[in-house]
């Protein structure tokens, strides 16, 4: 078993703090669902995890089994096993997404045992295949173009290709259609094993339908304010944040407030 | 290797006895002569926001040199046999100022295209010749380089397609230059006449590292009535040089021509690459990229200009800046009274990799007609810290990151180099330049 643990996790942008104390563990074999407000620091706290250099980490720690993340580059956090399926993935002109994901595969392999040309193209064929994706958007630069839902199942191609031990996983399901949703949720849901975790953001129980979470936190003022099991996602898709904020009296959820 | 020493300083009688000793004709001999004298009093041209006053475009070590020619592809040096490939149909190689090799398929021939070094198309082709040599493409007279070029001219190759040919296959062009003395005074000479349609791609390469000469090269393309021209040409030639590269187009009526070139050089180089739209619909369209490095310094002038109603201008250029390498970036569309409909579209980008290093992109607009539409887009960057962030994410170094992002920037001219070999060859320039 290996476990992501977040500790007292504080960051901040361009001088602003936005996490205020984070605690979560995430081991393999679980999916942890967040949920919360918009502007409570959920893509922050991602963001933080995977090394985006706007965000400043300025004391707690993240660990994977044990390693501190926070002292590794980017790359180092991915090749350890870390993966974000970002809210808003980059577009690369020039770069096909086939070459990509081959550089991103190779990356993990030693020089001179890089993955054989077909057997990389047979599994891309299949993974886009269960994704219900042309197979021209391999050929295609990098989410160049791609519509919001096309960005969001090639994240999920990456995911499945790059077979990560965590996976965060920042708002999958905005933008995606009902179907999209559901061939999205069985990407995902292929991926479960006892190698893998998986922390979900979404604001919306209809993603938890299809993927069951066995824990769900709720974000507020940049921290996890209150965690449960998967009942929790349907109180509040049923009814709001208000209940939480009433019971922790918690006037403005955003993270301006102290 | 037979290397003729010759004056640097080129006199009239120099110029008389190298045109007896090609046996060109009468009308040659006193183009050149008339330009030899007229490059006496013509100023440089003025490449806008770079100063050339000090650059030596008039001394170089000897005028012409001897070179082995090749008896067949096999015989080709790696490097170009690399570029070539055996089964290329249509070929000409030339070793220096050494026409060395050339093949024209019995096919073509027979349809009357012409194929040949410059020096035979003058003997043999020379009302052709005649015709269409710095007549309406680059002027003898336009400033001293192109006057220099007429005088001095040493090298090259004149296609020609007759009216409604289609050439299917490439017609493949590489200047060689293995001997550090050799100057390049190149005209390539391309008319593709009514309905005819060419692919033509040139490769400059140079094997010896450093140069001592001079390289002013003219290419000129005639596209007549409805013939469609595409340019393919990718320049790696060595630092030492002083390069003046000029590739100018004419398209007349519903004629088009298309360019991708890969501007490598390790030398100082002055680049314009003009397409004279002059008839109605006619279309130009220009893709080039840059790698500077060292202490390169180099301009490019891109430009279309437009006479032709409802004629279409398209320029794209990408610059890759590293080390103190320094680079202007001119585009230029110019729509002038008349070209109702006309559209000049043009997008300049520049990547910094060094902070020493300095890259500008100057986009300009000439509009003298109302009925028209124009767009350009320019930037200055370095690599895009977000872009590299989600590329590491996936685990790819950072220096890995930073090779795709270049080589992605790169790619719009990369993709479509028509020749297979060519485009293997610039993605590896590309790459050992960049690195
Ligand atoms: N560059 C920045 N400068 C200042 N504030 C920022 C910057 N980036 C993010 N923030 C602020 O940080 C807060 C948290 O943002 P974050 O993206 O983490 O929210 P979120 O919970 O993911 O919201 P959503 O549900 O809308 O995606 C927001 O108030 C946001 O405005
Ligand atoms: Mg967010």
């Amino acid at each position: 078993m290996s476990s992501l643990v977040i500790k007292d996790l504080h960051v901040e942008i361009e001088g602003k703090e936005i996490l205020k104390g984070v605690n979560l563990t995430i081991n393999t074999d679980e999916i942890h669902a967040i949920m919360g407000p918009n502007g409570t620091g959920k893509s922050t706290l991602a963001s933080a995890i995977m090394g985006h250099p706007k965000y400043e980490v300025t004391s707690g720690t993240v660990t994977l089994d044990g390693e501190d993340v926070l002292e590794m580059e980017v790359d180092e956090r991915a090749q350890a096993g870390l993966f974000l399926a970002m809210q808003y993935p980059s577009e690369i002109t020039g770069v096909t997404n086939a070459d990509f994901l081959r550089s991103a595969i190779n990356s993990r392999r030693e020089e001179g045992d890089e993955i054989p040309l077909m057997k990389f193209i047979r599994d891309l064929d299949k993974k886009m295949d269960l994704l219900e994706m042309d197979q021209e958007m391999a050929q295609r630069y990098l989410n160049e173009g791609f519509s919001g839902g096309e960005k969001k199942r090639n994240e999920i191609l990456q995911l499945m290709m790059i077979q990560p031990k965590f996976a965060i996983l920042d708002e999958i399901d905005s933008g995606l259609d009902i179907d999209a949703l559901k061939v999205v949720s069985k990407g995902i849901n292929e991926m479960r094993s006892e190698n893998f975790g998986c922390l979900i953001i979404t604001h919306y129980q209809r993603l938890l339908n299809y993927i069951t979470p066995d824990h769900v936190h709720v974000m507020m003022q940049g921290r996890v304010v209150k965690s449960g099991g998967p009942e929790l996602a349907q109180k509040l898709e049923s009814e709001g944040y208000d209940w939480i904020k009433e019971e922790l009296g918690i006037e403005d959820e955003t993270v301006g407030q102290a | 290797m037979v290397t003729v020493e010759t004056n640097s300083k080129m006199t009239e009688q120099d110029v008389r006895s190298f045109s007896a000793s090609n046996n060109e004709p009468d009308w040659f001999t006193e183009l050149r002569v008339n330009a030899l004298a007229a490059a006496e009093e013509l100023p440089l041209p003025k490449p806008d926001k770079t100063k050339i006053a000090n650059w030596n475009f008039t001394d170089f070590p000897v005028h012409n040199t001897e070179s082995e020619p090749f008896a067949s592809l096999e015989d080709l040096p790696a490097e170009v046999k690399a570029l070539v490939g055996t089964e290329q149909k249509n070929v000409y190689i030339q070793r220096n100022n050494t026409p060395a090799f050339t093949k024209l398929s019995e096919e073509l021939s027979g349809k009357g295209v012409i194929l040949t070094d410059i020096f035979t198309a003058v003997r043999e082709h020379s009302e052709l010749v005649e015709k269409y040599f710095m007549s309406e493409g680059v002027k003898r007279d336009e400033h001293k380089l192109t006057a220099l070029h007429a005088a001095l001219l040493n090298g090259g190759v004149f296609l020609y397609v007759p009216k409604n040919v289609v050439i299917e296959d490439p017609v493949q062009v590489v200047f060689l230059h293995d001997n550090e003395e050799a100057s390049l005074f190149n005209h390539v000479l391309l008319a593709a006449d009514r309905n005819s349609q060419v692919t033509y791609v040139e490769n400059y390469i140079s094997t010896v590292p450093h140069a001592k000469g001079l390289a002013n090269i003219i290419t000129e393309v005639i596209a007549e009535d409805n013939a469609k021209v595409t340019y393919g040409a990718v320049d790696v030639l060595a630092e030492g040089f002083t390069s003046y590269v000029n590739r100018r187009g004419l398209a007349r009526r519903d004629a088009s021509i298309e360019w991708a070139l890969g501007l490598m050089s390790d030398s100082d180089t002055i680049s314009e690459n003009t397409t004279l739209l002059v008839g109605d619909n006619s279309v130009g369209d220009t893709k080039s990229v840059v790698v500077g490095r060292g202490n390169q310094k180099q301009n490019f002038t891109t430009q279309v200009i437009h006479w032709g109603k409802n004629s279409d201008g398209q320029i794209l250029k990408h610059g890759v800046m590293k080390d103190s390498s320094s680079s202007i970036f001119n585009g230029i569309g110019k729509i002038e009274h008349g070209a109702t409909k006309a559209n000049a579209e043009q997008e300049s980008r520049v990547l910094m990799l060094s902070e020493r290093a300095r890259g500008d992109a100057n986009p300009i607009l000439l509009i003298d007609e109302d009925d028209v539409t124009a767009g350009h887009a320019a930037s200055v960057g370095r690599v895009d810290p977000l872009q590299l962030y989600y590329l590491m994410s996936r685990g790819i170094s950072r220096q890995e990151a930073e090779r795709l992002v270049i080589h992605g920037f790169l790619a719009p001219v990369v993709n479509v180099m028509p020749i297979e070999g060519v485009k293997k060859q610039l993605t590896e320039v590309i790459e050992r330049k960049v690195r």
